[in-house]
């Protein structure tokens, strides 16, 4: 996530309304409450949300409202969570999701 | 009793907080559920916490929606925030997701204002990181203050692009242009609706301020380009076109796409309401009553831009007709009354739809940017190409549900939203038959990804 992201606050719409700590991909960032998860990894930079289970592909948010499920993420253990959907909480743990999931337990090439 | 009220409503956009406002002032109980932290839908987008800079960048139809919002809050509806629908049956019975939490609501009568979403348009690189919907990023300037990072391009074509182009100037952040898909021959098309349309006069001016606001600022405008294709690896680094004949390509970091909107049908389709092909707004219509009661599922009734586009004023009308029709059904208002009340309201209405059919011709989105070439990926989620889709149709399937068995096309996370539409496009052109002669992709409950424990309740 580093480098030039895809949008940024811009100080003639941005609020102060505090802020809160969480953690991506185990990297601990602090982002402005109140914002979607989507949000907030965007004005982190992050530039891919995920990798496609069929192809691999990678993929950032369409839509922003819920209905392209681009912005799948794991959000406190939970996955396929439409962050866009979801605010940012204090704490909140926050994962990607790269290619096909796999069940707890399975290993690699496991049969399912 | 929350879970029993008289009446529930899903959305809470223009028209769920006027169904609202009326089914309360009729005396009825009201429990309203909506997937967003605060009221306004789509366009009334956190309106909640919109100060004067706010409305001053978005605009007087934006700040209106503030006065109805506060009223709404008001009006001692349930309002339950963060409210995952995905299941509504006969009965009614509603399902959600309150809070992490799964509810079952059994109201009296349900009112579905779902809203509309942008029209998916497959294009070639259109799943590249960047490539984001024009009502996305409006939706990330309103709710989170943030514009384009960079050097970015508006494309497409309707309203909203330019709406959005405006806006965008006003808080300093400059498209490096706008291309501009929208079809030369839709003006000469256009004109006869325009008669109809000129009683929303004010509406029309506003169109024209924002197409001035784009000149005057010098935004290169490539008007009638055709073969959009977003260019990129791993994210989207720039656009090309052609224009009058020639090839162009721009370098973004950023590409706005907007095609129109279209309803959202994802529950009516999955509630097997008849749904009819609209050729003129090119999307499909669910079957209701004139006022709003779904023609197959009684006691379920459809507001706003989910039974058509109409825009916010109309959802607004159609949400205060569908509170009256239930305020009739369910013994608070008599027949002759909600007649009274619902027969001005119904001819408000058609002025709004008069303004809509000019729009609906004006920006008719080209063949090319509904019906891809081959090599276009039209499902996301499974990536199934336009192409592997005529396959099937060469193979002998007659329409999306079918092309599910061949090949999964609209089987991922989405349930079929991005491709749903695209899908009956490009089989109808391949069979060579009308797009209302092949079946609506029917979506299927859950219509949200829920964990297993919550379907157990």
């Amino acid at each position: 996530m580093s480098g030039t992201g895809f949008f940024r606050a811009v100080p003639a719409l941005k609020r102060e309304g505090g802020s809160v700590s969480i953690r991506i991909d185990g990297r601990a960032c602090t982002v402005r409450a109140g914002l979607s998860v989507a949000a907030a990894l965007l004005e982190q930079g992050a530039v891919r949300f995920r990798q496609t289970p069929v192809g691999g592909a990678p993929r950032a948010p369409l839509c922003m409202m819920g209905v392209c499920f681009e912005c799948l993420l794991e959000i406190d253990g939970i996955a396929n969570s439409q962050s866009c959907l979801i605010e940012v909480r204090d704490g909140m743990r926050i994962g990607t999701q790269d290619g096909a999931a796999r069940l707890a337990g399975m290993t690699e090439g496991a049969a399912p | 009793m929350t879970d029993r009220p008289d009446v529930l409503i899903v959305g809470a956009g223009p028209a769920g907080m006027q169904a609202a406002l009326r089914c309360r002032a009729l005396g009825l109980s009201v429990v309203l559920l909506d997937e967003q932290g605060g009221p306004g839908g789509q366009i009334f987008r956190h309106i909640e916490h919109a100060d004067r800079r706010a409305r001053n960048v978005f605009g007087d139809d934006y700040a209106a929606g503030h006065a109805l919002a506060r009223d709404f809050l008001g009006s001692g509806t349930t309002y339950l925030r963060h409210a995952i629908v995905w299941e509504v049956a006969p009965g009614p019975l509603v399902y959600a997701l309150v809070g992490g939490h799964s509810r079952v609501f059994e109201p009296r009568r349900v009112i579905l204002a779902t809203g509309a979403m942008e029209r998916p348009a497959p294009a070639p690189g259109w799943t590249l990181p960047g490539v984001i919907g024009a009502g996305a990023a409006q939706i990330l300037m309103k709710s989170s203050g943030m514009v384009p990072e960079g050097p970015f391009v508006l494309a497409g074509s309707g309203p909203l692009l330019y709406l959005l182009a405006q806006q965008l100037l006003r808080v300093g952040a400059r498209p490096a242009a706008l291309v501009d898909t929208t079809s030369p021959g839709n003006r000469m098309r256009a004109v006869g609706p325009l008669a109809g349309a000129l009683g929303s006069w004010r509406v029309l001016l506003k169109g024209l301020g924002m197409l001035g606001d784009i000149r005057r600022a010098g935004i290169p405008v490539y008007a009638g380009a055709t073969h959009l294709a977003f260019e990129g690896d791993g994210r989207v680094t720039g656009v090309a076109f052609r224009h009058r004949g020639r090839p162009h390509a721009l370098p973004a970091n950023v590409v706005l796409t907007h095609q129109g909107v279209v309803p959202d049908t994802q529950l009516t389709r999955a509630l097997r309401v008849p749904h009819a092909w609209s050729d003129s707004q090119l999307c499909w219509l669910p079957a209701t009553s004139a006022l709003g009661e779904l023609s197959s599922t009684q006691g379920i009734f459809l507001a706003g831009d989910a039974a058509g586009i109409a825009g916010a004023q109309a959802a607004r009308l159609l949400g205060e007709v569908c509170a009256w029709a239930v305020g009739e059904q369910l013994g608070v208002v008599d027949p002759r009354r909600r007649a009274r009340e619902t027969d001005p309201l119904i001819r408000r209405l058609a002025r709004w739809k008069a303004l809509r059919k000019f729009l609906d011709t004006l920006y008719r989105p080209a063949d090319g940017q509904r019906i891809p070439a081959d090599d276009v990926l039209v499902c996301r989620c499974e990536e199934i190409s336009a192409g592997a889709i005529r396959g099937f149709v060469r193979e002998g399937c007659l329409g999306p549900n079918q092309a599910k068995a061949f090949g999964r096309c609209g089987m991922g996370p989405c349930q079929g939203r991005q491709c749903g539409l695209a899908m009956a496009e490009i089989i109808a052109d391949e069979r060579g038959v009308e797009v209302g002669q092949v079946d609506v992709l029917r979506a299927r409950f859950p219509v949200k990804p829920v964990m297993l424990r919550d379907l157990i309740v």
